[in-house]
């Protein structure tokens, strides 16, 4: 995968944090990750087609995303329940929205499909192309979440 | 002259919990009287039954999306004046320029601050 393609989405989750949620997330250094175990306890994850295709997906740790969707309805939640199912999909598909704006100055054109949500400790994640996919993990002052990525240029005959 | 807080906001989202976001930015903004529905089908009942003065919604709902519905709006005599605001999750040109072409007021791109929510109502409703 394209390294380049990986900085849309780490730049379009930070922005997306930070005017929704109030959070700044500090993001770490890259990884490859070769499995389907999820590395958090909620993840929302959204496929694309087009010039680029394959799937992100955003893991959050308990902690930090009672946090975040808290900060996003302005009323503590505190524990995973379908308001915060609900928040995953919406900030899934946002985020997305904003890398895929991104990705469009390198002249690709990218559909996104409809989030989908899972929570629970140890859940997986398929990726639509399989094999690795580029993990970059983040910190906020409650806990840690990834955005998990794994996309491949469609070239043009 | 300052924008009326009062007016009474049709807000659209098949998401309850966008919904809720979107409902505190605005009370964050002074907008309280503010009405839901879960998409353009919803919407259309909502407006038939009772007088809205502005109407926010997203633009990817199922059973009628946004732009479906700015369409019906724009179509009804009793509704065709209704300012709309659609949001939308991404800032594609090409959507822009469709929603312009049916008649949208303005478009604001997710995600977005109650400051820029606010100003974007304010601009609607002063060139009215």
């Amino acid at each position: 995968m394209d390294v380049r393609f990986i900085n849309p989405f780490l730049e379009g989750t930070i922005s997306v944090l930070k005017t929704m949620a109030f959070v700044d997330p500090k993001p770490g250094k890259p990884y490859l990750k070769n499995d389907s175990l999820a590395r958090g306890d909620v993840s929302g994850i959204i496929g694309f087609t087009g010039t680029l295709s394959g799937s992100m997906a955003l893991s959050f740790s308990e902690n930090a995303i009672l946090k975040i969707v808290s900060n996003m309805l302005g009323e503590e939640i505190r524990e995973i329940n379908s308001d915060i199912e609900d928040a995953v999909g919406e900030i899934t598909n946002i985020i997305s929205g904003a890398a895929r704006k991104k990705l469009e100055s390198f002249g690709l054109t990218i559909l996104a499909a409809i989030p989908t949500v899972v929570s629970g400790k140890d859940h997986s994640i398929k990726h639509v192309l399989g094999g690795k996919s580029i993990v970059i993990p983040f910190e906020t002052e409650d806990g840690p979440f990834v955005v998990d990525v794994c996309m491949s240029e469609i070239k043009q005959a | 002259m300052g924008v009326d807080k009062n007016i009474k906001i049709l807000l659209v989202d098949d998401f309850a919990t966008m919904r809720k976001v979107i409902k505190n930015l605005l009370k964050q903004s002074g907008y309280n009287n503010i009405v839901e529905a879960e998409d353009g089908v919803d919407a259309l009942k909502v407006l038939k039954a009772e007088k809205v003065d502005f109407v926010i919604s997203d633009w990817n709902m199922p059973n009628m999306t946004g732009l479906e519905l700015l369409k019906a709006v724009r179509a009804d005599s009793d509704l065709s004046g209704l300012p709309f605001l659609m949001v939308t999750a991404e800032g594609l040109k090409e959507n822009v320029v469709v929603a312009v072409k049916a008649g949208v007021n303005n478009y604001i791109v997710k995600p977005f601050t109650a400051e820029v929510l606010n100003e974007k109502i304010k601009k609607i409703i002063e060139k009215l």
